[in-house]
């Protein structure tokens, strides 16, 4: 019952060298391989077109819009390249804005760090199923809708809502924080926190917790071994958190609109402020090219800091 | 595991430690107690928010017979379904072709593929904005493509973000799959689509149906991109709802949030299910 | 077996074969270089070396699963060329086994049936032969996670095997599985190979392992193929220092070649040995520790080879006394069969070691 072996038809494979050469010209094999990597561009080819069509070009016009021409009618024309919108960013209206989110983000990412620290730590060092089950409790919010789970801190923060209704029971004084900026950055921190925790869970878990026993052979109380080996060992997470919460909180919009109201824009609010009332795309155009700026230079420290994946 | 056994050390011991069990409940309470409540005052037989009045389902039914939100729940529908498959099929194309093979400019494919993730909402919204303005006029050469209805423009741009999403999970599923598996196949006489087919595809399955429902969810959360795209009239349901519910809090809202926070949680649950059940099925191997 | 497989052509034939990687930053790394070998059919032929000495590239190579830089590889004649792996009369055991997950140990095995499309009847009866052949018929409905790794190996033989290839490519297919097991699967794997007759080619880093099973073994060192030989020459005569001291222990003496057939030791002493190296070029001599005896001082036969030394350790080993002397010039490891206590050398000891010329061995130095 012998199979025959497989022989090889006409026209089928690569060209094949026959017999009769000595030796295979050297040199094919990187034709092969050069073959082989244009399959592998051919099969990239179509979702690159996509992105180059619907992500890289969009991106580029944003760009071009920045140095556009803004006619009286609000129209937005390609033509007369000049620096006026970014010059606008000076002005008082644009650099109050620009702080204002700047701190919010920074106070935002410093509180989530501080409440998902000691959460992420106390998550690594459970059992492998309490572990679980505590991420997937994180892992829910994460993913789940955004808009929704800010919209129920407005029903919280009402005016007779709860949270306004218990500080008022307990006699802390007026609770009505709802469109102030403490009730945005309440929220950028509800949003944002389980960005925090992920990544620092992901670090600390990876530590080699014989070096803390190492550490407290020699020693080191527990607070110590903390500071001079937990810490410095979870920086990457600490990092890669900080930059997931400080760039979307940096250009936020859905946040401020639901919790701030209109007092409390960041930049996000400002863009989409120029775009669809103020009808002036080249600023609101510039103002997004500085936002993305931002974003990419958080990214880049990220991965100078040797994080690989975000 | 020696690793289990040696966390002891890491665990604070007294006071510290009943502050950490303490911090970390007070975390979770944070997370989770104003979905709580938010689903609560939905079942609220009053028209102020703030006073419980009883229990009603009054405002779900209300919900069903919203006009406005039915047609809204449609276009939410038929882009999540349009822009899951394109992106899908664009993604894994994508992971493959970065993960499988070497090729010039693969580098700067791979930073571009990045990009939709990390790049803020607001910036996303504006480019396509911009773009669908300069651009509808050649647009509309493509045959089967009208941009006069928003759907296809919401569809597009949903793409240009969600392929980054299933390209990374299912580049994840990839680079974990043991590579000499396609050699074996190959050398068993398989050729390249087979090889795909038979071995490489049903093993990154799990990859590709965890990106799928990551787009999914993806899709029907986003606000702030789809709110630039969409025409009047062509709203998904988290635009409209966003509409809503900046003019205040009503119970109606409530149980539309309810019901849109349901959704998006289940499919989270069920995509960690998937990913979990996967993975446990390498951990046995 | 099939009109491929004829007595003209040896089964596998490399000529001139190089392998360069190069990578992005423009290096090179050699890592086969110019291998010429001549693999007979049925034969068992082990590539044999350390890690990183090209013979799994070699492995590969033949496979196609890795094309050459420059050379020839040749399957009973035919050239390979870039002809790509599905289409090579050759079948691979992988290293890690790579067996599908999702399929049952049977669909495992009728994978490269299907895939040449061999009709449904003949398929199950040639999968059941494969599967009894390497004594897993209990387990065809078994998904791999659910073997052991000794029974995943198996299946791997099996789905390589049923394809009846011309040469079956085996790539350290015992080096996950435990010492025990290890010793258990050499001898069946020698046992199979007899009984279906399939050239097999065999890379390992185990000396042991290759000497045990092979018909012939190719040292590989640095992409270079160092010797081909039967394990016994291997084991005796080996050519380079390197082939001498991977298999096996072995002591060297210093010596230069003095003429076609005589060498001088480095304390002086003329040695008549064969050697192919010019007069005048550094070698090394070299003989096995088991091929040494312990004499006191003076007392050795007149026909064998002697050096006079000092015995500096006595290590005890149950089926054999292990005895280190020192010699003024160097430091000589010699392995005697165990004898009773009063009958050996103690520490201090003026002793003289010798050994029979024929068991000797010129090397390059």
């Amino acid at each position: 019952m012998a199979v025959d072996a497989p022989t090889r038809s006409p026209g089928d494979g690569p060209p094949v060298l026959e017999g009769t050469s000595e030796v295979a010209t050297p040199g094919l094999e990187r034709e092969a391989e050069r073959a082989k990597a244009r399959q592998g561009f051919l099969l990239g080819l179509p979702t690159i077109v996509y992105l180059l069509l619907f992500f890289v070009i969009p991106l580029g016009f944003v760009v071009a819009y920045s140095f556009a021409t803004r006619t009286r009618s609000g129209r937005t024309e390609l033509r007369d390249f000049n620096l006026d919108a970014y010059a606008r960013l000076g002005d008082d209206i644009v650099m109050t804005v620009a702080w204002r989110s700047l701190w919010m983000a920074v106070v935002a990412t410093l509180i989530c760090l501080v409440l998902a620290y000691p959460l992420a730590y106390y998550i690594s060092t459970r059992s492998p199923m309490v572990r679980n089950l505590m991420l997937v409790g994180v892992m829910i919010p994460f993913w789940s809708n955004f808009l929704i789970r800010t919209y129920a801190w407005r029903v919280l923060l009402d005016s007779d809502g709860l949270v306004t209704q218990a500080f008022e029971f307990i006699g802390l004084g007026d609770g009505r924080i709802l469109f102030t900026s403490n009730a945005v950055i309440l929220g950028l921190v509800y949003g944002y926190l389980p960005f925090m925790v992920l990544p620092l869970y992901a670090a600390i878990e990876r530590i080699d917790w014989s070096l803390v026993e190492g550490a407290r052979d020699l020693y080191a109380s527990g607070w110590s071994a903390f500071r001079r080996v937990v810490w410095p060992l979870s920086r990457p997470g600490v990092i890669a958190g900080s930059i997931l919460v400080f760039v979307p909180s940096f250009g936020a919009y859905v946040t401020p609109a639901i919790l701030g109201g209109n007092k409390e824009g960041l930049l996000g609010s400002y863009i989409v402020l120029q775009f669809l009332s103020a009808r002036n795309g080249p600023v609101g155009s510039a103002v997004s090219v500085v936002v993305l700026a931002v974003m990419l230079v958080a990214t880049l420290v990220y991965f100078r800091s040797g994080g690989k994946n975000l | 595991m020696s690793k289990g056994v040696a966390k002891s050390t890491a665990e604070p011991q007294g006071f510290s430690r009943w502050l950490l069990r303490g911090h970390s409940l007070g975390v979770f309470v944070f997370f989770y107690a104003p979905i709580v409540v938010l689903c609560i005052f939905s079942f609220n037989d009053s028209n102020a928010v703030g006073n419980w009045n009883g229990f009603t389902l009054g405002w779900y039914e209300a919900l069903f017979d919203n006009d406005n939100i039915q047609s809204s729940i449609w276009v939410s529908v038929k882009v999540c379904v349009f822009s899951t498959v394109i992106a899908v099929v664009l993604g894994t194309a994508g992971a493959l072709a970065l993960e499988r093979f070497r090729w010039w400019g693969q580098k700067a494919f791979d930073a571009v593929l990045y990009l939709p993730i990390i790049i803020p909402d607001v910036t996303m919204a504006v480019m396509m904005l911009v773009f669908f303005n300069e651009a509808a006029g050649w647009l509309d050469w493509i045959p089967g493509i009208d941009l006069q209805d928003g759907l296809e423009k919401l569809v597009l741009s949903h793409v240009a973000f969600n392929i980054s999403f299933v390209s990374v999970v299912v580049r994840a599923r990839l680079a974990n799959l043991d590579a000499s598996m396609e050699e074996a196949a190959a050398d068993l006489y398989a050729n390249r689509w087979q090889a795909f087919r038979r071995v490489t595809l049903p093993q990154i399955m799990p990859g590709v149906i965890g990106g799928a429902l990551l787009a999914v969810t993806i899709s029907l959360d986003d606000v702030v991109v789809s709110s630039f795209v969409s025409a009047v009239g062509g709203t998904p349901l988290s635009v409209f709802v966003f509409g809503m519910l900046r003019k205040g809090v009503s119970p109606l809202v409530n149980s539309v949030s309810v019901v849109m926070l349901a959704a998006s949680m289940a499919l989270v649950l069920a995509s960690l299910v998937i990913s979990r059940a996967s993975g446990s099925e390498r951990e046995e191997r | 077996m099939d009109a491929t497989t004829n007595g003209q052509h040896p089964a596998v034939e490399l000529t001139g074969v190089s392998k360069r990687f190069g990578d992005r930053s423009g290096t090179e790394v050699t890592a086969v270089d110019d291998v010429d070998l001549t693999i007979g059919d049925g034969e068992f032929y082990s590539l044999l070396g350390p890690s990183g000495c090209g013979k799994t590239t070699t492995l590969r190579m033949i496979a196609g699963l890795e094309l050459p830089t420059a050379g020839s590889i040749r399957i009973h004649g035919e050239e390979m060329g870039l002809r790509p792996p599905n289409k090579r009369p050759v079948n691979t055991v992988f290293q890690s086994y790579a067996l599908f997950p999702h399929m049952s140990v049977a669909k495992n095995v009728g994978f490269g049936l299907e895939m040449r499309r061999v009709p449904q009847s003949e398929r199950k009866a040639l999968i059941d032969w494969a599967i009894e052949l390497v004594e897993m018929g209990s387990m065809a409905h078994r998904k791999p996670t659910q073997l052991s790794g000794g029974q995943q190996q198996r299946v791997a033989l099996a789905r390589a095997l049923v394809n009846r290839p011309e040469v079956l490519l085996l790539d350290e297919p015992l080096g996950a599985l435990d010492l025990k097991l290890r010793h258990q699967m050499q001898v069946e794997l020698k046992n199979l190979q007899r009984e279906v007759g399939i050239t097999f080619v065999y890379v390992t880093h185990d000396q042991e392992e290759a000497v045990t099973m092979s018909d012939r073994i190719a040292v590989m060192h640095d992409g270079r193929l160092l010797q081909v030989d039967t394990p016994e020459a291997i084991y005796e005569r080996p050519t380079t220092r390197f082939v001498a001291d991977f298999i096996g222990k072995t002591n060297f003496l210093e010596a230069t070649v003095a003429g076609a057939d005589e060498v001088v030791l480095a304390n002086g002493d003329r040695l008549r040995l064969p050697s192919e190296h010019a007069s005048g070029s550094a070698v090394a001599v070299t003989v096995r520790p088991e091929r040494l005896t312990v004499h006191r001082r003076g007392e050795a036969p007149a026909d064998r080879h002697t050096v006079d030394g000092r015995v500096e350790t006595v290590t005890y080993l149950g089926n054999a006394v292990v005895y280190g002397v020192g010699v003024d010039w160097m430091h000589l490891e010699v392995r005697c069969p165990a004898t009773l206590a009063g009958d050996r050398r103690d520490v201090g000891d003026d002793v003289t070691v010798s050994f029979e010329p024929q068991h000797a061995a010129v090397v390059t130095g």
